[in-house]
């Protein structure tokens, strides 16, 4: 299997001395094309350091993280920040959309901020729209939405452009269950068509929506359900 | 379980015979609580026996059909409008397991949870698969069964929610065991979390 996103060997290190924090240590990890990924853990076990390090936002203190397998260390910060325009969408507990712009706007910003031509964007983000069900609330402000379309819309985003990599951190915290549910049906959508996804999330329910389940505690990875074991042997192997 | 209810509520809507009681049963439930037949016609025996059915025509096949009386009826509107009761509460390996472990030197309670855990959430992969075969939309069985795996679902979260609930609580009574005072002296009262 291909992997979209690869972390090898990772740690990250915040402070030094007697205030050091080992956020994550030693941790590989991978999320192939077609696969949804959950990471559970209790708060402090380093699952939001994982997907700040994957979406490059932060970097790691030793260890190599790769995305379409590109290491992410060799690009400066103008080529992290157009991968994340354009390999990578987010999707956050609370959205994150911007109130000023409609929905087929928010969708279609990473585009243009790409040099996209406006009409070839908005033309792929009513698309991205119409696939997750809300085509027809396209010109809508978020405001004048629900939290669960606001969160389409936000899914749009992420896969707006042929994104291959969905992060996705507590995307159900701010939902009711059966709006989660929805959610959760559509990120497994998203990878069922290619996608790789990586929910970080406490929920069990929702991380049963996943391929495998990764376990964090104190910045390691004590487990994992669902996988073929002999894939992650051989990836620890190969350091 | 209540089969007896469950029959008699599936006799509401018209007489059947064993078979198509059995059927209909595990259409809305999804076979999570198999019933045999020969379990089905002892039922029969009982709610005809207390005059809450009784034998109807054979139809064409040669199969006996049951009806439901009037005492039947009643009965199963008594059922759908009286709780479950919550009497004693079944009896838990889990929860047994556990509370003999956090007391027995030499257990590893710590993963005794986490292979709990793993187990627990590979079977909520499992429904969630089902849920997914299912589809959301529709009514009649495919939503009663829905319903029915939702509520093993959210029986398997609530587990995996208890277990994290038990290791940091374990976690916690570690520190503050490290960090007491070496004054054997003091009271044994556990402190209060600030």
């Amino acid at each position: 299997m291909s992997s979209v996103l690869h972390l090898n060997v990772v740690s990250r290190v915040h402070g030094e001395g007697a205030t050091e924090v080992r956020a994550l240590r030693d941790v590989s990890f991978r999320a192939g094309s077609g696969e949804l990924v959950a990471v559970m853990g209790p708060s402090g076990s380093g699952k939001s350091t994982l997907l700040t390090l994957a979406g490059g936002l932060d970097a790691p203190t030793s260890g190599t993280v790769s995305v379409e397998g590109v290491d992410l260390a060799t690009l400066g910060n103008a080529g992290r920040a157009r991968m994340r325009r354009t390999s990578v969408g987010y999707v956050f507990q609370d959205f994150n959309l911007i109130p000023a712009l409609t929905a087929v706007e928010n969708v279609a910003l990473p585009m243009e901020l790409d040099g996209v031509r406006s009409r070839t964007a908005r033309a792929a983000a009513r698309q991205a729209l119409d696939e997750v069900g809300i085509g027809d609330l396209a010109d809508r402000f978020p405001d004048h939405m629900s939290g669960g379309q606001q969160q389409r819309v936000a899914i749009a985003r992420a896969v707006v452009g042929d994104r291959r990599l969905i992060l996705a951190d507590e995307p159900t915290g701010a939902l009711d269950s059966e709006t989660g549910e929805d959610i959760l049906r559509l990120l497994r959508a998203r990878c069922d068509a290619g996608a790789a996804g990586v929910l970080v999330t406490h929920e069990a329910r929702h991380a049963a929506w996943a391929d495998r389940v990764v376990f964090l505690r104190d910045g390691v990875v004590v487990d994992e359900t669902g996988s073929d074991r002999a894939d992650v042997l051989l990836d620890s192997g190969a350091r | 379980m209540s089969v007896k209810q469950a029959l008699l509520a599936l006799l509401e809507q018209g007489p059947r015979y064993g078979y198509q009681l059995r059927a209909e049963f595990e259409q809305r439930t999804g076979s999570t609580w198999p019933l045999n037949v020969g379990q089905v016609y002892t039922t029969l025996t009982r709610l005809e026996r207390d005059g809450l059915v009784e034998e109807g025509e054979q139809d064409g096949e040669g199969h006996v059909t049951y009806r439901i009386t009037e005492a039947g009826r009643a009965e199963v509107a008594t059922w759908f409008t009286t709780p479950v009761a919550r009497t004693q509460p079944p009896r838990d390996e889990l929860a047994i397991k556990l509370a003999l472990a956090v007391t027995m030197p030499g257990v590893d309670v710590g993963t005794v949870i986490q292979q709990q855990r793993s187990a627990t959430i590979a079977a909520l992969q499992d429904y969630t698969r089902l849920k997914r075969d299912t589809g959301t939309g529709g009514g009649g069985a495919d939503l009663a069964w829905g319903l029915v795996l939702d509520s093993l679902v959210f029986a398997a979260e609530a587990e995996v929610r208890w277990l994290d609930h038990c290791e940091a609580r374990l976690r916690r009574a570690a520190i503050e065991r490290e960090n007491a005072p070496a004054a054997p002296a003091r009271s044994q009262k556990p402190e209060v979390a600030r």
